[in-house]
């Protein structure tokens, strides 16, 4: 039989309790190697659509509030448009890091709301936010979505909701309105409240 | 033109088997970290199948090399060179994307605020450096090699000398944060991290060989560390939207 010549993807290992060392050195207080974390926003000013807040807490199995967690978010222009695709607005560049209070374990995303983008089918995706979580413990970055819950009609109608089986776990994937333009999304590792996560 | 990875299409779905499972208990702090549910598996969508760019212009000069990026003054230790190439499934090059390395002191102390190890800190070693992938995938980082040290997790674990990776694709869902070993470190096999990869070659593809060959004489040893990240689908027979 012939060789596939085939690589496998490096495997994965955990990003530490020390990430921010190499991500975020000015977040941790580790100035003077880069003038700017990356990703401080996901925009810049004249972002056009609706700025928002989002602050939540990752919480693990025991209940316990990760304060070592970082998180980076990918997301459309309030028109559905990713950067660099025809027609994206110039002032989303889309890509946010951030990482726990050291005390708190609160984070917080200040962005603009995502338009829809298409799915691979053509059917529009709910707006979202899409999360990539990692972590001292986590062995592989998970996963996630941000979604809406004041956005039910398109949540309704998103082929990506649909592929989660049991439908109460949705809920898990919806930030809430606490404020106008601010929302609540807390992300549960395990348990009754498990967030969902994609293999994607 | 080098033949290079595509940098758009659907993403290859991971091989979950090839990568550690959430759930690894002789590393503990997996053990109430594990999404306990099964994953929601998902076609790649336009979400990850496209990703931030980052440009040369966010690098500084001395952005990869770890001995003098800090201060400006020399950090202690053995100086190493390590270099590869960030590569596809197909072992095509992937150029311009950002590679993050982190990484203890040479005595096994981090520049962090949580870590209290009774190894000093080196006044001038942030453990902090960056680079863009060149038109053939290569990278390159000068620095010092890490010491290995002890962490609470059983009651007599080491991390074996390691340089942490944190590697950006074409696409959001290539992320991917990786760990480089040393070739010939004992603590290599006693580490409950490195085994939480299932295979042994697995965790061959995260020990990097000495390279002579790339060695300075009378400078600097020379470590070689190539990445593979998840491929893309490339057939003429993929139905794609318009602008896809």
């Amino acid at each position: 039989m012939q060789n596939l010549h085939q690589l496998k993807e490096s495997p994965s290992q955990t990003a530490g309790p020390y990430v921010h060392i190499g991500c975020m050195p000015n977040f941790l207080g580790n100035t003077g190697t880069y003038p700017v974390d990356l990703g401080v926003s996901p925009m810049l000013d004249g972002a056009l659509g609706q700025a928002i807040t989002i602050t939540g807490r990752v919480i693990d199995g025991a209940g316990m509030v990760l304060r070592d967690v970082m998180i980076e978010s990918w997301q459309a222009d309030a028109a559905g448009h990713y950067p660099g695709q025809p027609g994206a607005d110039a002032n989303v560049t889309g890509w946010a890091r951030f990482a726990a209070d050291f005390d708190t374990g609160f984070w917080t995303l200040h962005t603009i709301k995502p338009g829809r983008a298409p799915a691979p089918n053509g059917q529009l995706m709910t707006p979202h936010i899409a999360l990539w979580i990692v972590a001292r413990g986590i062995n592989i970055g998970l996963q996630t979505r941000i979604c809406f819950a004041d956005e039910a009609p398109a949540n309704a109608a998103c082929p990506v909701l649909a592929r989660v089986e049991h439908k109460d776990r949705i809920a898990t994937l919806l930030a809430h309105a606490t404020a106008p333009g601010t929302y609540s999304f807390d992300i549960h590792l395990q348990g009754d409240a498990e967030t969902v996560f994609f293999d994607i | 033109m080098p033949d290079t990875a595509p940098a758009t299409g659907p993403l290859i779905g991971r091989d979950r088997n090839w990568h550690p499972p959430a759930y690894t208990p002789h590393y503990k702090t997996s053990v109430t970290r594990a999404p306990q549910r099964a994953l929601v598996a998902l076609g790649s969508t336009l979400t990850e199948e496209t990703g931030p760019a980052f440009g040369h212009s966010i690098l500084g000069p001395l952005d990869n090399n770890l001995i003098l990026n800090f201060t400006g003054q020399p950090a202690i230790g053995e100086r190493i060179i390590v270099h590869g190439r960030v590569l596809d499934d197909s072992a095509r090059p992937v150029p311009g994307v950002l590679v993050e390395i982190w990484q203890a002191n040479a005595g096994g102390r981090y520049r962090h605020k949580k870590d209290g190890y009774l190894a000093p800190l080196d006044p001038n070693f942030a453990g902090c450096g960056r680079a863009i992938t060149a038109p053939d995938g290569r990278y390159e980082f000068l620095t010092v090699r890490p010491g290995a040290y002890p962490w609470p997790n059983r009651t007599n674990d080491w991390r074996p000398m390691h340089i942490h990776f944190s590697v950006f694709g074409t696409g959001f869902g290539q992320r991917l944060i990786t760990q480089m070993y040393f070739e010939g470190d004992p603590l290599i096999a006693r580490c409950p991290i490195v085994n939480t990869v299932p295979s042994a070659d697995g965790v061959g593809q995260l020990v990097a060989p000495l390279d002579m060959n790339a060695a300075i004489p009378m400078d600097c040893l020379a470590y070689k560390f190539d990445i593979v990240l998840r491929g893309r689908r490339q057939t003429r027979f993929e139905n794609r939207l318009e602008g896809m």
